[in-house]
């Protein structure tokens, strides 16, 4: 079922956020939760609530119309998150598993330290997105972003998958981002359209898209137009480039002993 | 390159006692001692030693003594040999000096020039053998006031969250990865005896603890290594981890090689690889973000449980408290310059913060100036060595004290200040299994649950001679100290008189 589908079809239950504190939301959302099977479940006229879906451990499709507030699906374990509208900072802060999908762009620290689940941002993130991401066994968190980066893009990052595509940028326009991947030690970053040197980190490496590479971002390429809409081939046809952290210690020699 | 440093310790070997049993080669984690087979005897390789004792205590036959390298320099108040020596370590690596443990300069230990009270005559004292005396601490924010029900007499109020511990003893944060997990186990079940609780660090609750999540407080740190909704879900409390007393300001490398299969599945990492804890978290950069941490971790946690958060004690202790308690949180431990760590820049931990004793007080003074003193429990750390320490904290304004080095002294620890290379003779900071299989932690639990036990006998005894009954009576009540020694400044930011007045 596409996002298209379950839009035009009724959620099984709905809470009007007008003017409903947070911790009033959150404890409506978790007795909605309670209540019964809920598949699906629509917030309206959400206006900057903080702390969305934090800690929520469950199944549910969360569909939020309106403006989240900061920490949207912090420490999160398995809901999707659909935004209808933009996010705000610190979205899936510490994400452990679940989706959030953005129709509009998020804020700073967007995926800070997530170690599992995926989030998909249609256009552009703020600073410090991805920032200590990391991954643990067969968890390998997921941040893709339609549109630019604000700096320090991968900051620390220590595992897990960026793709930066750039979809608003014109032919050849240089990505306006600097400090990607600063003090990366794992995970890798794919950056759709031309970044230069000067824009990395001191930590971070550059090299072609191998195959798994490339199926790995055209998985994530069609899974991004299936949320968003937009051609996939075209968007894949634009040059890709990777970066991968030079050392797995980059603090390695810091020290003496 | 040839070192030029001189070994720091001698080792001696009483050859007429020595049997050749080489307990030493196998005992020592640093591989001083060596059997040659050619000439059937022990020998040591006295540079590589750290003075741990760890082959002297082990030495069937007691032949062996360990002593302080007596070599002489010539004297000067100023070139002293730790000095010099710390010149040519970083002569010879060109890095940043690390060390373990907590400072060892001689500031002013603040404890030793306070001394308590006792009654005599008037309001006599109180013997707690055979009279009930009150210990229990109840940790976490506390109501503006409460109302009862006029018709049940029950509590209307609805309270915060509220953990009781019998002794107001914690074990100090220490993460498994900079202790070995049966240290660890140790902490947790001494904790589960004695009514108190332990805490995480930043490495995560590992899978054979979870039965103790009742006595966990579990860290919430910059990496948030090992941070889920289990692991919130698991603690009692949940604290974030803002700074250290051993090094105030930055953030922690547990290097790759510490990073075992096991430290890696219980923080939820590669195996081998660095686990970095960023100097700051990157969602807080003002008080407004920290208090939306500790608002998202009680969203997380449904307000079940209280969120504290750890600082180290530096210059504006006092204003940031304030601000941390107004930001939310339930409690707050301040860790003073004498606080321990597994690893540190030297620099750091001998030059940064300010001594556990001013920083209480002067926290302690701000809140109840502000009238925001119920909201918190304070918990003091860095540098409480025993059962006084512990009451004088109390009476500075302290709920309850976190210990760490003391904890690892009973499980055998001698501070050598060696934890970061990994290497423990004594099992302790160490994650090579040949070394850790050293703690039984059914044993380490006996030996912790027993130094907490003496120590809270020791707190009945003067608190009985001081002719209180509970411990609540104590608490921020500077009257019953006395300064000695102290210069008049001291003595303000203290609140206390000088002994005689
Ligand atoms: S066990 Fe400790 S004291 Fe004995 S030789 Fe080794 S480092 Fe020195
Ligand atoms: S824990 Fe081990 S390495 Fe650290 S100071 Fe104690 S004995 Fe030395």
């Amino acid at each position: 079922m596409s996002d298209h589908d379950l839009l035009s079809s009724d959620p099984d239950q709905e809470i009007d956020a007008h003017g409903v504190h947070y911790r009033d939301l959150n404890a409506r959302i978790r007795q909605a939760l309670q209540r019964g099977p809920c598949q699906r479940l629509a917030l309206r006229h959400v206006c900057g609530q903080r702390y969305i879906g934090t800690g929520l451990r469950s199944h549910v499709r969360i569909e939020i119309h309106g403006t989240p507030g900061n920490d949207l699906g912090a420490f999160m374990d398995g809901p999707t998150i659909i935004v209808h509208g933009n996010a705000q900072d610190g979205s899936g802060n510490t994400l452990n598993s679940g989706e959030i999908i953005v129709h509009g762009r998020a804020g700073d620290i967007t995926g800070y330290a997530m170690r599992g689940g995926r989030i998909f941002v249609r256009d552009g993130v703020g600073y410090r997105a991805g920032i200590h991401m990391k991954e643990y066994a067969a968890r390998r968190p997921v941040l893709v972003i339609g549109g630019t980066a604000q700096p320090f893009l991968g900051e620390y990052m220590a595992g897990g998958v960026v793709l930066l595509l750039g979809l608003n940028l014109q032919a050849d326009e240089p990505h306006p981002t600097v400090h990607v991947g600063t003090g990366m030690h794992g995970g890798v970053i794919y950056v759709r359209g031309a970044i230069e040197d000067w824009q990395l980190g001191r930590e971070v490496g550059r090299a072609e898209l191998e195959e798994e590479d490339r199926v790995l971002v055209e998985r994530l390429v069609y899974d991004f137009a299936g949320h968003f809409g937009g051609d996939p081939q075209a968007i894949l046809r634009a040059p890709f480039v990777k970066l991968f952290p030079l050392y797995l210690r980059p603090y390695g020699n810091l020290y003496a002993y | 390159m040839k070192s030029y440093l001189a070994s720091r310790f001698v080792v001696l070997r009483d050859q007429e006692r020595c049997i050749q049993c080489r307990v030493c080669v196998r005992q020592c984690g640093y591989d001083v001692h060596a059997y040659d087979s050619e000439a059937g005897d022990v020998f040591s390789c006295d540079e590589r030693c750290v003075g741990c004792h760890r082959c002297v205590v082990f030495c069937p036959t007691q032949a062996l003594s360990v002593r302080e390298n007596p070599l002489s320099y010539r004297a000067n108040a100023n070139w002293r040999p730790e000095v010099m020596e710390d010149v040519l370590r970083q002569a010879e690596t060109g890095g940043v000096l690390l060390t373990g443990m907590g400072n060892d300069k001689p500031y002013p230990i603040y404890w030793d020039h306070l001394v308590l009270n006792a009654s005599q005559v008037t309001n006599p004292s109180i013997d707690p053998l055979r009279e009930p005396m009150e210990l229990t601490t109840f940790l976490g924010a506390k109501p503006e006031a409460v109302t009862l029900d006029p018709e049940t007499g029950a509590l209307a109020t609805e309270l915060p969250p509220q953990v009781p511990v019998a002794v107001p003893i914690l074990f100090s944060a220490m993460s498994f990865g900079s202790i070995s997990l049966a240290a660890q186990e140790s902490l947790a079940r001494a904790a589960a005896e004695a009514g108190t609780l332990f805490n995480t660090g930043e490495g995560g609750l590992h899978r054979s603890l979870h039965a103790f999540g009742e006595h966990a407080i579990v860290q919430v740190a910059s990496g948030r290594f090992g941070v889920d909704p289990e692991y919130l879900e698991e603690g009692r409390m949940v604290e974030i981890k803002i700074g250290q007393g051993a090094k105030p300001g930055i953030g922690g490398h547990l290097p790759g090689e510490k990073v075992s299969a096991e430290v890696a599945a219980t923080r939820m990492i590669p195996v081998g690889t660095d686990a970095l804890s960023p100097a700051p978290h990157h969602d807080i950069y003002s008080i407004e973000d920290l208090r939306q941490l500790i608002y998202a971790l009680k969203e997380a946690t449904q307000y079940s449980k209280p969120v504290g958060v750890k600082i180290a004690a530096v210059h504006n202790v006092a204003a940031i408290a304030s601000g941390i308690v107004r930001a939310g949180a339930d409690y707050v431990a301040i860790d003073g310059l004498r606080g321990a760590t597994g690893a540190a820049p030297k620099v750091m931990r001998d030059h940064v913060g300010i001594p556990i004793e001013l920083a209480l007080a002067a926290v302690d003074t701000r809140l109840r100036q502000e009238g925001i003193r119920h909201r918190v429990s304070l918990i003091a750390a860095g540098g409480i060595r025993n059962s006084a320490d512990v009451l004088k904290a109390i009476a500075l304004g302290a709920d309850a004290v976190y210990i760490a080095t003391a904890a690892l002294v009973a499980l055998g620890c001698r501070v050598c200040q060696m934890c970061y290379a990994g290497k423990c003779s004594w099992g302790i900071a160490t994650q090579n299994p040949y070394l850790t299989r050293r703690i039984n932690p059914s044993i380490g639990a006996r030996r912790l649950a027993n130094l907490l036990r003496g120590w809270s006998l020791e707190i009945q005894e003067m608190l009985g001679g001081m002719g209180i009954n509970a411990l609540e009576s104590l608490r921020g009540n500077r009257l019953h100290l006395r300064a000695v020694g102290l210069s008049e400044s001291e003595m303000r930011v203290l609140g206390v008189r000088p002994a005689g007045e």
